[in-house]
């Protein structure tokens, strides 16, 4: 059983009078431990999927699974809840609350637990050393380079121990430097700590430091480059 | 106006907060101009009275009697015309929840001297001719239900016992300061029940010339001056006046709280065009690329400021002048002839302008102000 | 909650001009709220605390107020003599039997056209020890058979000539004052007093107005009541002093409150709307911040509840505005008159803490109303869209 199971998944918006259909019978799986890259044209889909994985959106029909979950199926209020443990998720922008610190920022997710505080306080402290910032733990985000600020997302989005990491375009307003950083980080969350990510993303570089790429247009899986299942 | 629609369009971006702000300031002018009203009614109470009646009241104080036989004396006064006298009762009817004024007074004279108090003939005639009749203001038939030929019973306060009337009229008074909700019945049936005890509470003299006035009341006085009851005689208005103060100082309390509610609307106004104006940097720019002057632009965010001020004060003080005038308010009968007047509506209007000019002009400065090229480059 | 409070109080000051707009809306109506009441307080207490509940007070039978009463010497020395009546440290009864007329006096510094109704009261030597609460501060009471009058102290401060020493002219006749008095800040404290037997030919003849007495057993009234209310000799009626100035204070007591919540409820009104406006925009502005947080976890009702809690800490602020604002209103002497007596009486203002209480209460009523809606918004927030 992969991590991720999407069945015969149909996902159609409605913008004004105008019907505009995503997916159209989409079928994949996203095995666990692997480190995948959605790519292809805008409008292909592939934000709609990374958010009907989180649980963000739903399918118009078919089953998203997500570690044996229905995700598709859940209400409202148990896909909160169901969030919180499972998914750790990083948009392109505006990621962190202005008014938090970075340290703070990154506490958000363990706020959902039972946790102590001096347990949240270790798992911050690790997560922020895992992306080398340790040392910016009480800057606001003002303070913070653009490729700072996304890695004190991707610590927050890791440090409650989630089953899945999500990325949108993480990379998309970044330069390049800030960029490799990010996608050696990412790399590393998925080799040394075995963490599944699956990214969003229109940049050829991460598709290289991913190990499996999906292309997607208009809304079809169009080919599948790298590791097997 | 070419631009209405430019500034309709903004207003009509936020419904929400150009609704709720318009109504703020409607509720705003409402209170202010209810306010006001209060002060008027109650200056125009103490500012009514005949430039020719003089009232007479026990200079010991209004709360002793003069003796009936005055009356005649009084008619003797040189520039005296007619002379009438009345007696406060101060009864109780009921639960006493609904106060209203009761007076014995000298039926032929007193309305006579007092054509304000009008009621039709017939009506009239059977106060004269019944010695137990009463006449009551009509609005004591909506607030009681009364009727005429109805019997009604008073409970005597100063004077003890149960009284009952016959309502044998019902007056309509020719000027809103004049309560309509009195009740007066005759002095005579108020001597008989006593004994004959021979005394009034005041004396209302009419006299020829309104010039004297100052000369026939010391005259009187002087007559009086070493009698069983010593006299204090003054011009109608007067005495009326004295009444007014008796509230204390109602106008500073009024005062007080409009200008709080005067600021606070100010302060809502003000946050609203506020946040509208941070929302539109990127439009201003649009716009003044196109080609809108500075100048066109400040006028834009004025305007703006102004519809809301407009179409608040329109409902608010609009509003408080129907409002009082259809349900025929008159504060319980404390206040009567509760009228927003024009000079409150037009204080009402300025204070209106005065909110659009300080909500508007911070905002409508910065976007005359905005450099546009550096508004462009803004990122959302 | 689970949303820190941090977040919350921070992104408020983020805000200061708006923020601080909006708490003072909120300010001032609750300083409107809390200086009307204590106004309707100041009266009430003043002229709750003229009547004592150990004290009868007897007036004819059907009057309303002293005023309207008359209660002539036969009667007096009935009452006197009542089994009812608490006798005094040297044995005798503790009675006062009283003249009270209303006379015209200028205030100081207006003109001598407005005059208001000031309180004369004929007092006999009881008068002192019945009314408990009475000090004499400044002069010595009036002697026997003298023109002398003893005056209130807020009654002093308000017209001239009041003085130890200085002359009154009412009634057509010249009265020094020889001393001033206290009264607990009741409604005493706005009376002129003097001797009965002086007051009497020139008023109103033989005949007082009103019978007061200290009950021999206060927990007994309702007894004393029915038995000189039914004694054949009398035609009166008996009140419960503290009762009896208690009632007094109903009409104005209740025109002025319910003024104060009509003309506070209009404004509340206008400062709610002003914070709806307040946090809707806070809500736009930070659409991308409540995404992360549904992101992350965060149940809906957590974002409402934060939203909502933002919106009271605002309107908090804005009512200890409104508590410092009203405050220095407390104990500033102001008169009016009473309808019911149709007498003048001078009273401060009172701010009670339970008023001050309550004031912060209302601001909180109007922080969550306004909050709610947008709060509302702020949990049901489509995350997808919002990141667009």
């Amino acid at each position: 059983m992969a991590l991720v199971e999407i069945r015969e998944v149909d996902k159609t918006f409605q913008r004004g009078s105008e019907r505009i259909e995503v997916f159209i019978g989409l079928t994949l799986d996203i095995a666990e431990g692997s480190f995948t890259a959605l790519m292809g044209p805008s409008g292909s889909g592939k934000s709609t999927l990374l958010n009907l994985v989180a649980g963000l959106d739903r399918p118009t029909r078919g089953s998203v699974r997500v570690a044996g979950a229905e995700v598709s199926a859940m209400r409202p209020n148990q896909l909160a809840p169901w969030r919180a443990r499972h998914i750790g998720f990083v948009f392109q922008q505006l990621n962190l609350l202005p008014v938090l610190t970075a340290y703070q920022n990154v506490e958000l997710p363990l706020l959902l637990t039972r946790l102590s505080r001096k347990e949240r306080d270790e798992r911050i402290r690790l997560a922020l050393g895992v992306v080398g910032l340790e040392d910016r733990m009480s800057h606001y985000p003002r303070q913070l380079s653009g490729g700072q600020e996304q890695r004190v997302a991707i610590a927050r989005a890791i440090v409650a121990d989630p089953t899945l990491v999500l990325l949108d375009e993480p990379t998309g307003q970044l330069d390049a430097k800030s960029s490799a950083d990010v996608l050696q980080l990412l790399s590393r969350l998925n080799d040394e700590f075995k963490k599944t990510v699956i990214i969003v993303t229109h940049d050829a570089h991460a598709a290289e430091a991913a190990r499996t790429v999906l292309h997607l247009d208009k809304g079809r899986l169009i080919e599948r480059q790298g590791a097997a299942v | 106006m070419k631009f209405l629609h430019l500034v309709l369009a903004n207003l009509g971006r936020h419904k929400r907060r150009t609704i709720l702000t318009t109504a703020s300031v409607a509720l705003a002018l409402f209170l202010f101009a209810s306010l006001r009203t209060v002060v008027t009614t109650l200056d125009a109470a103490a500012r009514f009275g005949s430039v020719r009646r003089l009232v007479s009241t026990n200079a010991t104080g209004i709360v002793f009697p003069l003796p009936l036989s005055y009356a005649n004396k009084l008619r003797g006064v040189p520039g005296v015309e007619a002379v009438s006298w009345a007696n406060w009762f101060g009864g109780r009817y009921g639960d006493n929840k609904r106060f209203f004024a009761q007076f014995a007074v000298d039926p032929e004279s007193y309305l006579e001297m007092y054509p304000e108090i009008s009621l039709p003939e017939d009506q009239k005639q059977a106060f004269l001719r019944e010695r137990s009749s009463a006449i009551i203001g009509r609005r004591l038939v909506e607030v009681f239900g009364w009727r005429l030929g109805q019997d009604v019973t008073i409970q005597g306060t100063i004077f003890p016992g149960d009284w009952t009337f016959t309502i044998r009229g019902i007056y309509t008074p020719t000027d809103a300061v004049i309560n309509d909700d009195m009740l007066l019945f005759r002095h005579d049936y108020l001597e008989e029940r006593l004994g004959r005890p021979g005394i009034s509470g005041w004396y209302v003299i009419r006299i020829d010339d309104a010039n004297h006035a100052a000369q026939i009341a010391r005259t009187i006085d002087i007559q009086f001056r070493n009698s069983t009851a010593a006299t204090k005689t003054g011009t109608e208005q007067a005495f009326n006046a004295s009444f007014a103060t008796m509230w204390g100082n109602v106008s500073l309390l009024m005062g007080t709280i409009g200008l709080a509610v005067v600021f606070a609307i100010l302060l809502v106004t003000a946050n609203a065009m506020m946040m509208s104006s941070r929302e539109r940097t990127r439009e201003v720019a649009v716009l003044k690329t196109i080609g809108f002057s500075d100048r066109t632009v400040f006028g834009l965010v004025m305007l703006e400021a102004a519809a809301i001020a407009l179409t608040g004060a329109l409902l608010g003080l609009g509003g408080a002048k129907y409002l009082y005038k259809a349900t025929n308010f008159n504060g319980g009968g404390f206040l009567p002839g509760f009228d927003v007047t024009t000079d409150t509506l037009l204080l009402g209007a300025t204070v209106a302008l005065l909110l659009m000019l300080a909500s508007g002009l911070v905002p409508a400065v910065r976007a005359a102000r905005l450099p546009v090229v550096q508004a462009l480059r803004r990122v959302e | 909650m689970k949303i820190p409070l941090i977040y919350n109080a921070r992104s408020v000051l983020q805000r200061p001009v708006s923020t601080a707009f909006t708490a003072l809306g909120i300010g001032l109506v609750v300083a409107v709220f809390i200086g009307m009441l204590a106004l309707a307080n100041g009266f009430r207490a003043a002229l709750a605390r003229t009547g004592s509940n150990l004290n009868a007070l007897v007036l004819r039978r059907g009057a309303d107020s002293e005023l309207s009463s008359g209660i002539d010497r036969a009667t007096a020395s009935i009452l006197a003599a009542s089994p009812h009546v608490a006798s005094g440290a040297d044995g005798r009864p503790l009675v006062s039997p009283e003249v009270y007329v209303l006379i015209p006096l200028s205030r100081r510094g207006a003109d001598t056209g407005t005059v208001a109704n000031v309180v004369v009261r004929g007092i006999g030597e009881a008068a002192w020890k019945v009314r408990a609460n009475i000090a004499v501060v400044a002069g010595e009471p009036p002697h026997s058979g003298r023109a002398e009058v003893c005056v209130g102290r807020k009654m002093a401060s308000t017209f001239p000539n009041t003085d130890v020493g200085q002359t009154l002219h009412f009634g057509g006749r010249d009265w020094t004052v020889v001393c001033q008095f206290t009264a607990g800040g009741s409604a005493f404290e706005s009376e002129i007093w003097g001797e009965n037997e002086q007051f009497m030919p020139v008023f109103r003849g033989e005949v007082f107005q009103s019978v007061s007495f200290r009950l021999k057993d206060p927990a007994a009234f309702d007894e004393a009541k029915r038995a000189l209310e039914s004694d054949q000799r009398l035609t009166v009626d008996v009140h419960l002093e503290s009762t009896f100035y208690a009632e007094q204070s109903q009409v104005l007591g209740r025109i002025l409150e319910i003024l104060a919540f009509l003309i506070t409820s209009i404004m509340a009104v206008g400062a709610i709307f002003g914070a709806v406006n307040t946090m809707y925009a806070a809500v736009a502005t930070r659409a991308p911040e409540i995404a992360v947080l549904l992101t992350l976890g965060f149940h809906p009702r957590s974002v409402l509840l934060s939203f909502l809690v933002e919106s009271a800490l605002i309107a908090l602020v804005g009512g200890v505005i409104g508590i410092l604002l009203a405050l220095p209103i407390n104990g500033i002497v102001t008169s009016t008159t009473n309808w019911a007596s149709f007498s003048e009486i001078a009273f401060s203002f009172r701010v009670t803490p339970g008023l001050l209480l309550a004031g912060l209460g209302f601001a909180l009523v109007m922080g969550t109303l306004g909050g709610f809606f947008p709060a509302w918004r702020a949990a049901r927030l489509p995350v997808v869209q919002a990141l667009r």
